[in-house]
């Protein structure tokens, strides 16, 4: 599983850094950023889930590798 | 004295000058049909406004009223977040719906940027404020709101009864933006008067609101000047230093900025943090699972801010179109109600249900689109702490009085009045 942030719609409500801090981070203005490469590391993918389901902005990507 | 030109003594004349734009007839009392004469002014709408908006949401979806000189009130998600998105039909140059409409002229600043503003210029405005309002730059803030919070409980010593909209709630958002601003902690009074004129005061005659807002203006003047002379390390400087494409801001943009902090960073997190109690008050189930289960709190919050919200905005129509189904006139309002989008079971399964352990949660309560409320971390900084604390020093309340408890009028709703019993 590997995540985006679609940076045109990301408005920096800041819910997926507020729900998993260890996938993603802000940046200077407040706008999320996806740490590392993005790829979720085993046992982090309900994390992951979450924080899209709750962006209000749905600006997270969650990419299911096949 | 540090003599900056953008801020004469004389400077509030000026302002008075650009005071033109277009008025119209002030409509109160009962409303005969919310679906076709709406007014979010009247005490109906103030006590009580999710019954109406769930039939209108059902029955007419874009609800309109020829009050406020025409205007509509959306109440499904879909419509309300299509609003929120479009700024190229739907201009922010007022977001206050009264009877006054700003003249064009007052684009791209406004009157309050950059809620004020619309693209392109808006996203500049925005850039100037978001740094200092990041979830990391807040937390700086945490320590002395707790301090705070702990101190107004301290207060509260010997008292069977408080009031926890005036006696908590309001105290805690006016601290932290008076520090952030750089004002003196001891105005706190003078800022409620400003709120309530600026969101209350709308269907005010044309004078007296121009006299309270000048009031709010003579206030920001003097704190600007005061800044000249003694700059420090905080917005207000920070504001007057600030440059846009090379030269210093407009001194509207300064002061605008400042009004949009002062007004929007205090009573909706006011609001924010009543409206929670309140409903703590009133529900001793939910209140003993959040005391049982700190670690809850996060998931509930977002859970009251969905249920509460307390802010609405508004647009203005830029041109005569048709839009989902009703025919708009430039310039007519939109009142464009988050809470309404929040409740609609469209979006939000048990909609109407407040369900504190809520996982996904994905309300509007702090817009939608480019005007995403600025101050949103800030704000959830201090809805968090200010709820933890009570839960911790007050674990035990109730509604004292449920007929006493007086909810605000207007785009921002929160409780005024809520007597508690604590003993």
């Amino acid at each position: 599983m590997k995540l985006q942030i679609d940076p045109g719609r990301c408005q920096g409500h800041g819910r997926c850094y507020d729900l998993a801090p260890d996938l993603f981070g802000d940046d200077d203005e407040g706008f999320g950023k996806v740490l590392g490469t993005g790829v979720v590391p085993d046992g982090k993918q309900q994390e992951a889930r979450l924080a899209a389901a709750n962006c209000p902005e749905r600006a997270i990507d969650l990419l299911e590798e096949t | 004295m540090t003599v900056d030109e953008r801020f004469p003594r004389e400077f509030r004349e000026t302002r008075e000058e650009v005071e033109v734009g277009t008025r119209s007839p002030i409509v109160t009392g009962p409303v005969s049909d919310w679906a076709t004469d709406f007014s979010h002014m009247e005490p109906e709408w103030a006590a009580d406004p999710y019954p109406i908006q769930d039939d209108l949401r059902q029955r007419c979806p874009i609800a309109h009223t020829d009050r406020f000189g025409g205007g509509w009130l959306p109440t499904r998600y879909e419509d309300v977040a299509a609003v929120a998105y479009d700024t190229e039909r739907f201009t922010s140059r007022s977001i206050i719906m009264s009877n006054f409409r700003p003249p064009a002229s007052i684009a791209p600043i406004g009157g309050a940027p950059p809620i004020s503003s619309d693209p392109p210029f808006h996203h500049d405005a925005r850039k100037l404020l978001l740094p200092a309002f990041t979830k990391t730059a807040v937390a700086k803030q945490e320590a002395a709101t707790r301090a705070f919070c702990h101190s107004l409980i301290d207060g509260f010593a010997g008292q069977e009864i408080v009031d926890a909209a005036a006696e908590y709630a309001q105290h805690i958002p006016m601290r932290v933006i008076a520090d952030m601003l750089g004002f003196p902690p001891e105005d706190g009074p003078q800022f409620a008067e400003f709120v309530e004129s600026t969101l209350e005061g709308i269907n005010l005659p044309p004078d007296e609101r121009i006299a309270r807002m000048g009031k709010l203006f003579d206030y920001l003047l003097a704190q600007v000047h005061d800044h000249l002379d003694n700059p420090r390390e905080d917005l207000t400087t920070y504001l007057i230093n600030a440059e846009l494409y090379g030269q210093k801001l407009e001194p509207s943009h300064v002061v605008g900025s400042m009004v949009l902090l002062l007004i929007a960073g205090i009573d909706t997190t006011w609001s924010a943090i009543g409206a929670s109690l309140w409903h703590l008050a009133r529900t001793p189930a939910d209140l003993a699972r959040l005391v049982a289960s700190p670690s809850l709190l996060p998931t509930a919050m977002e859970e009251f801010l969905r249920a509460y919200a307390p802010v609405t905005m508004a647009r203005l129509v830029k041109e005569d179109m048709s839009w989902h189904g009703v025919d708009m006139k430039a310039d007519d309002w939109i009142l464009l109600s988050f809470p309404a989008a929040n409740r609609d079971s469209a979006q939000f399964e048990h909609a109407s249900d407040v369900v504190i352990d809520r996982a996904v949660n994905r309300h509007a309560a702090f817009g939608l689109g480019i005007h995403r409320c600025v101050g949103s971390h800030l704000a959830r900084m201090e809805l968090r702490v200010a709820l933890e604390v009570w839960l911790e020093r007050i674990p035990s309340f109730s509604l004292a009085d449920p007929a006493a408890v007086k909810w605000s009028t207007g785009q921002i709703r929160g409780p005024r009045a809520l007597p508690l019993r604590i003993g």
